[in-house]
Parts: structure tokens; sequence; C-alpha cells
């Protein structure tokens, strides 16, 4: 479904020194598998992120998305492929309604019917947001659920998912973790979902820690978790 | 009328075929059309171009259309059109001016259009600007709006000016006495090299009046925008202007709002961003699998409703 291959990411840091923030990351992950990513912040996650759905461009490497080699592709020729992305702090928009974020998601022209099936799944009363402006009036977790929204009305094989947790409220959690579910049981799509949260992380067929810009651990939950969870003598990906 | 007079009809004024209610129609420096209703009378000026729009006092859920249009190339005019809207009325007003400029010469409409509104009268008044043609003539128009507001009045205008207009200087003024209230929403895209001014002058004299000015703007390529938006606060009052703006390519604005608080209890507030399109709303798009361009297009389009 997706390999990473030696994948290495630069930025131009102070006094023209460069600095690493992905290095050399060789990662496969399979058809239809739901994996986590975590470690601990700045350890370059989000930047893989971006660098599978090519918002970022990798300094070196490869990306393969069904045998496909995407590296090259810009954002829109991977979103037709089949990649999506929630952003970690969803955009606002003057002007555009939450129907027609959804209804662009969707590629289909959608009646409000259909949308709002959308928004009732992220725990939204479709009723009082489907004609709302994508702005400044929305909170961030009523912009953060429509935000998921629009990735489960893409359904597209691959989906990625930066930091869903942040800021949502407890009661919207349960149901977001519901989502995911819902999603993985289908076993049509695949997940990637960068989290710290020990519930996102428990339903995960594998988590993958990542520190430093690399690849620390990479298992099943009941190898890496005890280890993440363990707070007595400290993580050792923590460190 | 011909095809191109329909056309430019249907842009400034959605109207397919003649509209119902009150309407007169220029096309061309002449009457086209025109028709009153037992309460809303259109009475040609003896000492000017231009028309009086009268309104009977009572009048409700009518509505008046009076459209222009201009497809001949060198055409220019300047009409007065005066509205005299009678007490506890409830009407909407459709203006606007199509011109298409075919020709090499200058096609310039200049409009005066001076409210009366009386004591607890609404009035939506819409305005609509379009110009087409590839002539290498420009398309010019000039509006300008005087607005005067009794007691308990509200209006609502909404001026649209999206494409062709080469020049535009908009003039509007309004003075609004006791809890008289007045919405302007202003929307306007230049491109290539046209310029537009915009300017608008609040007196609120009244006690518990107030006005709130909405401009949102695009400026694409060469063009050039002016946005002026003053409001005086002279008795009890709250006046709001806010000025939004995209700028793009090579295009230039400037956003002058001034507030004047003449009076201890006049709450005034401005308003005014000008800025490229967010990069991150772009790669929003393009991740719902929309092209640069095609995201671009669906952010302008959704600001500019």
């Amino acid at each position: 479904m997706l390999e990473l291959q030696n994948l290495s990411f630069q930025v131009e840091g102070q006094d023209s020194n460069t600095k690493e923030i992905i290095k050399n990351i060789n990662l496969t992950l399979e058809d239809h598998t739901f994996t986590a990513i975590t470690g601990p912040n700045g350890g370059g996650k989000s930047t893989l992120a971006k660098l599978i759905m090519g918002i970022e461009k990798p300094t070196s490497g490869k990306i393969i998305f069904d045998g496909t080699d995407i590296t090259n592709m810009d954002v829109s020729e991977r979103a037709r492929l089949g990649i999506s992305f929630a952003f970690q702090q969803p955009v606002r928009f003057k002007g555009i309604k939450v129907k027609d974020l959804i209804t662009l998601a969707s590629r289909d022209k959608l009646s409000t019917a259909g949308a709002c099936e959308f928004l009732s799944k992220v725990g939204l009363c479709a009723r009082d947001y489907i004609n709302r402006e994508v702005d400044a009036s929305l909170s961030g977790g009523e912009l953060k659920r429509i935000e998921i929204a629009t990735i489960i009305a893409r359904n597209t094989p691959l989906s990625v998912f930066d930091e869903p947790e942040a800021g949502i409220d407890l009661w919207s959690f349960s149901n977001l973790i519901k989502v995911f579910e819902e999603m993985h049981d289908k076993k049509e799509n695949s997940l990637i979902i960068i989290s710290h949260q020990e519930r996102i992380l428990n339903i995960a067929d594998e988590i993958v820690v990542i520190a430093d810009g690399a690849v620390k651990a990479r298992g099943k939950k009941s190898d890496i978790l005890p280890e993440l969870l363990d707070t007595n003598g400290g993580c050792r990906f923590y460190q | 009328m011909d095809q191109i007079q329909k056309t430019l009809l249907e842009e400034v004024a959605g109207l397919h075929e003649v509209p119902s209610g009150a309407y007169n129609i220029r096309a061309n420096g002449e009457s086209a059309g025109r028709n009153t209703t037992a309460n809303i009378d259109i009475v040609t000026k003896e000492d000017k171009p231009g028309i009086d729009i009268i309104i009977k006092p009572g009048t409700k859920k009518e509505s008046v259309h009076i459209p222009v249009v201009l497809s001949q190339s060198g055409l220019k005019e300047m009409v007065y059109n005066d509205f005299f809207i009678g007490e506890d009325c409830d009407v909407t007003i459709v203006a606007g001016c199509g011109i298409h400029n075919s020709g090499d010469q200058e096609s310039r409409h200049d409009g005066i259009h001076s409210f009366f509104i009386g004591k607890r009268s609404r009035v939506k008044y819409v305005e609509k600007h379009y110009g087409s043609g590839d002539g290498r003539g420009e398309r010019i128009m000039n509006p300008q709006t005087i607005v005067h507001m009794d007691e308990d009045s509200y209006m609502e205008m909404e001026t649209v000016q999206i494409r062709g207009v080469d020049s535009t200087k908009r003039s509007t003024t309004a003075d609004l006495k006791d809890r008289a209230k007045l919405v302007i929403t202003e929307r306007l895209m230049t491109h290539g090299s046209q310029y537009a001014e915009s300017d608008f002058r609040v007196d609120l004299n009244g006690a518990d009046s107030s006005a709130n000015l909405i401009s949102r703007a695009v400026a694409k390529e060469d063009s050039k925008q002016l946005f002026v938006a003053k409001i005086n606060g002279n008795n009890r009052c709250a006046g709001h202007s806010e000025c939004d703006a995209i700028i793009m390519d090579h295009a230039q604005i400037r956003a002058i709002p001034e507030i004047a608080a003449n009076d201890l209890d006049a709450a005034l507030i401005h308003e005014a961003a000008i800025g490229k399109i967010a990069g991150e709303q772009i790669i929003k798009l393009m991740t719902l699998g929309l092209t640069e361009a095609e995201a671009e297009e669906q952010i302008i389009n959704g600001f500019l409703k």
C-alpha cells in the first residue's frame, strides 16, 4: 500500500546549517491496516505525514503508493490517486460553507441528507452546521470534527490523520474512536493516525514510534504499548 | 431589444423576461419599457435625464426594477434617478448597469441615485454592474448613491461588480435620523488593468442610529482598488466598517477606513485586512483533489458569494 524508501527531509536552519527533520526512514505499510504513529513532540511525525501527502517534498528518498512512485507528484495528484489528509489545525475559509467543503470532498453532487450523514458521524447535528461558513465563527473543536467529516466523505484507500484528538472534547473523543473503528472494520481502506492518545494506539494494528526523525520502534501494540506507558523507569523512546 | 441587450439585462437584473411589478428599462439612452403599479409611479424628469420613482406610503412586498443597458460604443450618459419612498413601506429596488462595448470608443454611464426613505420603511436595494465586449473602448461606470433615512427606517444595500468594468468611481453618502439602520454589502472584483474606487461616507445623526459597511474585494492581475469609508458618529449610535480584500498577481489595493466620534456615546469600529490567499487554504483544497487553479477559484467564489 505505502512504502517509504530511504526518506529524508532537511530544512535550512540558522547560519545556513541544515537540520535533518526526517532521517532515512524506511517503512512499508500493508493494505487495509491501521497504523498509529506516536513519539515525542518535535520528533518528525507531522513532517512525515506531510511528506506522504506531498505538502512537503523529501530531500531524498522515494514514496511508493500502490506500486506507483508518487515522490514527484503534487498534493492534488496524490489526492486524486487516493490519499486523504486531516490537518492537525484545520483551515478556515470565509464564504465557504460546511456543505460546500463536504461536497468537494465527496466529489459527488451531495444531497443535504447525504452531507448530513457525514456530519452525524462526527457528532455534529447536521441541521445546525450544514449551512454555516467554515470561518472564525466555528470553535476549534467544531472545525476539527468537520475536518474529520471531510475525510470520511472522501473515503479514499489511504487516510492520514495528524493528531485528530487535539482540540476535541471528551464526549466527542469516544465518538472519534468509534469513527476510526468503523473505518478500520470495513477493511477497505488503510489508516495512518498520528496520536499521543492511548485509546487510539490501543485500536491500531501496529504502532510506529518516531523520535528524532527516525523509526525507534515498530510492532504490535502488545509489544510497544507497555514500554510507552511505563512511567516508572521512563520510556526508552522518549529519552 | 437585441440579444446583447437581453444578456446584459440578465446579468445586471437577473431578468429573462419583463419583470413583474414596476419597472423602467433604459437601453442606449432611451426608455425601452416601463410599467407602473397602483402604488409605484415612475415619472420622467423634465429638467434633466432620469426618472422619479414615487412609492406610496404603506406599500408592502412590491418591487421596482430599473436596469440600464448600453450596447452602443461611445455612448456617454449622466442619469438622475430619485426614489421617494413613503412611510411604512417594505420594498425591493433592483438597479444595475450593463455595458457591452465592442468598439474603440469609451462607453460611460454615470448614475446618481437619491433615496428619500420615509419613517419606518424598509428598503432592499440591489445594484449590479457588469461589462462585456472585446472592443478597445473602455467601459466606465460612476455610480453615486445618496441616501436620506428618516426615523426608524431600514435600508439594506447590496452592490456587486464582478466583471468587465474598466473604471469605476463609486460614491455612497448617507445620513440617518433616530433609530435608522443602514447595512451596506459591497462585492468587487477587478482584473486586467481595471481601476475601482469606492467611497462611503455615513453620518449617524440620529439617536440609536446604526450603520454596518461590509466590503469584500478581490484584485487580480494589474488592477488597482481604493476603498474609503468614513463614518461620523454624531449622536448615541453604532457604526462598523469592514474591508476585507484578497490581492493577487501584481494588483494593488488601498483601504482607508476612518471613524469619527463626535458624541460620547458613539460606538464605532473599523476593520481592514488585505492579503493574498492563505497558502494553507489552497493546500487544504488540493488535498481534496482540486488543482491549484481550481482551489483559488473556489476560494474567491466563496469569498465573494
